[in-house]
């Protein structure tokens, strides 16, 4: 019993920090319908531009909007590869995450940076509510709310955005680029947005992460993308094809399933490296399972 | 004064391989503000090339494209998009398969236009919607949250043309856009393109299979073959036409150059 409330509250904290990155990968694995290998660089460089900023002593909000910003950033440059360069999408995403390989590693200044006596986002939020004489401690208990607040807040603009102008041309641009171009939206602009978007909520997730596990790694990015993935399809199995807001809430719900099955694995035994065969077992039976349920139901 | 004229349009595709071919050759063409040009030809003539080449899907290798007296040769598509609506054969090309009814209109409806933060589709716009869409009697507008994907090929290409004509188009671009559709369909959404052109005064380029169309529908009728256009004609002369004077002067221009007229041809509804 003890190890389930343990196991829920995993599922509830990682997931919850993780479910930023799962919004990242649905808007381009869902809306743009490419795998965008740059997830891989700009969620560690989330983590470095934290890492190094709050060490370097910045107040961890200014340093958690600049790791966002340089996600962002990061997008841009794919979307400039892929549409200035004419450069395949998904090879543009390669290239962008070879070089921030380096970047992240000069940022960081060395491959691992601790965080632990520095001061977070979170426990920022919480020192600032007991001034109020809450007496709150930092910890999962607190860190769930807040980083739940942050989510939805983040999780709902992203959800207007996509009913906006600008974000339907978004949307149309992952869908039927010769039918949005003839509409007169210029598309090479919209790539850059939504690769925007998607990485700045990835990084946004990787700056969480750093702060809440209390370092920053260089290789913390390493399949990154499949676990977004994983929780896009797995929250697509769950609540199936509908509008934006369901994609947005099946994405969190899925990384949340995600994260509660890795914590399951590792409670029974495997390894944080037996965890990427996991994922991939996940990863197909969310791809596969659709197909099944197709072919059954025919 | 015409609207639109091209100028010794000629394009190449795999130019200078033995696969060269010349899909238009030397096109000259001038088109009145409010003419309704209908062209046909056989499969290859180049009548989609000619048709993209004002898009700007197709850029010509050599020669001039003016639109409302501005050299748009070269011009990105979405640029010149403004006043060009478009439509193709495939239904799936000119609508947006997973977004709803409403979203796609509110897309049409920023054609060329700066697309903001405002929300796309609020009340005000569905009012808009239902009232261009009820006359159509397809019952569209008692749908406008259903996806597209969700709708037959003749819904589709109704929309399509509504998203084409919604927001000040000057030219409307029809390439085969009633190919896809059973022939009762097809009349429909022929009919609702001829209302909507005649309501909106628009320049229209229509490319069809179907003569009986090219003839009835139009002011103006064009015949391409190899690239070029080989017979004009407007007017009276036009009304005057029938298929088998049709036929008989497709082989009279080509020289029997093209032995197979079933490709003109094509018989009913295409
Ligand atoms: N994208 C392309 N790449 C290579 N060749 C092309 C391309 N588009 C057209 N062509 C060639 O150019 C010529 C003209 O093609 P086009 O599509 O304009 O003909 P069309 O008159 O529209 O024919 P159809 O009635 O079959 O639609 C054809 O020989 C065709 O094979
Ligand atoms: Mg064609």
């Amino acid at each position: 019993m003890a190890q389930l409330e343990a196991l829920v509250r995993t599922m509830f904290e990682q997931g919850f920090l993780f479910a930023f990155l799962g919004l990242g990968v649905l808007i381009t694995f869902r809306f743009f319908r490419f795998p965008d290998l740059t997830a891989e660089g700009s969620y560690p460089l989330g983590g470095a531009v934290v890492a190094a900023l709050i060490v370097s002593g910045w107040h961890p909000l200014l340093a958690t909007i600049a790791a966002t910003l340089a996600g962002s950033a990061a997008g841009v440059l794919t979307a400039l590869v892929h549409t200035k360069l004419r450069i395949n999408n998904i090879i543009a995403g390669i290239i962008v995450m070879t070089a921030l390989y380096t970047v992240n590693l000069r940022i960081m200044g060395a491959a691992n940076v601790p965080l632990l006596d520095q001061p977070t986002i979170v426990g920022e939020v919480v020192r600032g509510l007991n001034l109020f004489g809450l007496g709150l401690r930092d910890n999962a208990a607190t860190t769930i709310p807040i980083t739940f607040v942050l989510l939805a807040v983040a999780g709902f603009a992203l959800v207007r955005f996509f009913h906006t102008h600008l974000g339907l041309a978004v949307r149309a641009t992952g869908q039927n680029e010769a039918m949005i171009l003839s509409l007169g939206v210029d598309i090479d602009k919209t790539k850059i947005v939504g690769l925007a978007l998607s990485n700045g909520f990835i990084a946004l997730s990787g700056a969480l992460i750093a702060q809440n596990h209390g370092f920053s790694d260089i290789g913390m990015g390493i399949g990154i993308l499949v676990a977004g993935a994983a929780a896009v399809l797995i929250g697509e199995t769950i609540f199936g094809d509908r509008t934006v807001g369901w994609w947005v809430v099946a994405a969190i719900v899925g990384m949340l399933i995600y994260q509660f099955l890795a914590a399951a694995a590792l409670r029974v035994g495997l390894t944080a490296n037996d965890l990427k065969l996991v994922t991939a077992v996940l990863l197909l039976a969310a791809l596969a399972v659709p197909r099944f349920r197709m072919r059954i139901l025919k | 004064m015409s609207i639109l004229a091209l100028r010794a349009v000629t394009k190449y595709f795999f130019r200078g391989t033995p696969n060269q071919v010349k899909a238009l050759d030397g096109v000259d063409l001038a088109v009145a503000a409010g003419e309704f040009v209908t062209i046909i030809g056989s499969n290859g003539a180049g009548k989609s090339t000619l048709i993209k080449a004002v898009s700007g899907l197709a850029v010509p290798d050599e020669g001039r494209v003016e639109f409302e007296g501005r050299d748009i040769t070269r011009e990105p598509v979405y640029r010149r998009a403004a006043a060009i609506g478009r439509i193709a054969q495939d239904p799936a090309d000119s609508t947006c398969a997973v977004l709803t009814i409403e979203e796609n209109l509110a897309l049409a409806e920023k054609r060329g236009q700066r697309r903001g933060l405002g929300i796309a589709v609020n009340e005000a716009a569905r009012a808009r919607y239902r009232a261009a869409l009820a006359p159509i009697g397809l019952g569209l507008e008692n749908r406008l949250g259903a996806r597209i994907g969700t709708l037959s090929g003749g819904q589709r290409q109704t929309l399509a043309l509504l998203m084409a004509t919604i927001s000040g188009s000057r030219l409307l671009l029809l390439d085969e856009h009633l190919a896809a559709l059973d022939p009762k369909t097809a009349e429909i959404v022929m009919t609702l393109t001829g209302r909507l052109v005649a309501e909106q005064k628009l320049t229209t380029l229509m490319i069809t299979h179907n003569m009986q169309d090219a003839i009835r529908w139009g002011s103006r009728l064009l015949m391409m073959h190899a690239g070029r256009i080989i017979f004009d004609v407007s007017g009276e002369a036009k009304s005057a036409l029938t298929v088998p004077a049709l036929i008989a002067k497709f082989h009279e221009v080509s020289k029997g150059d093209l032995t197979d007229d079933r490709v003109l041809l094509s018989g009913g509804n295409g």
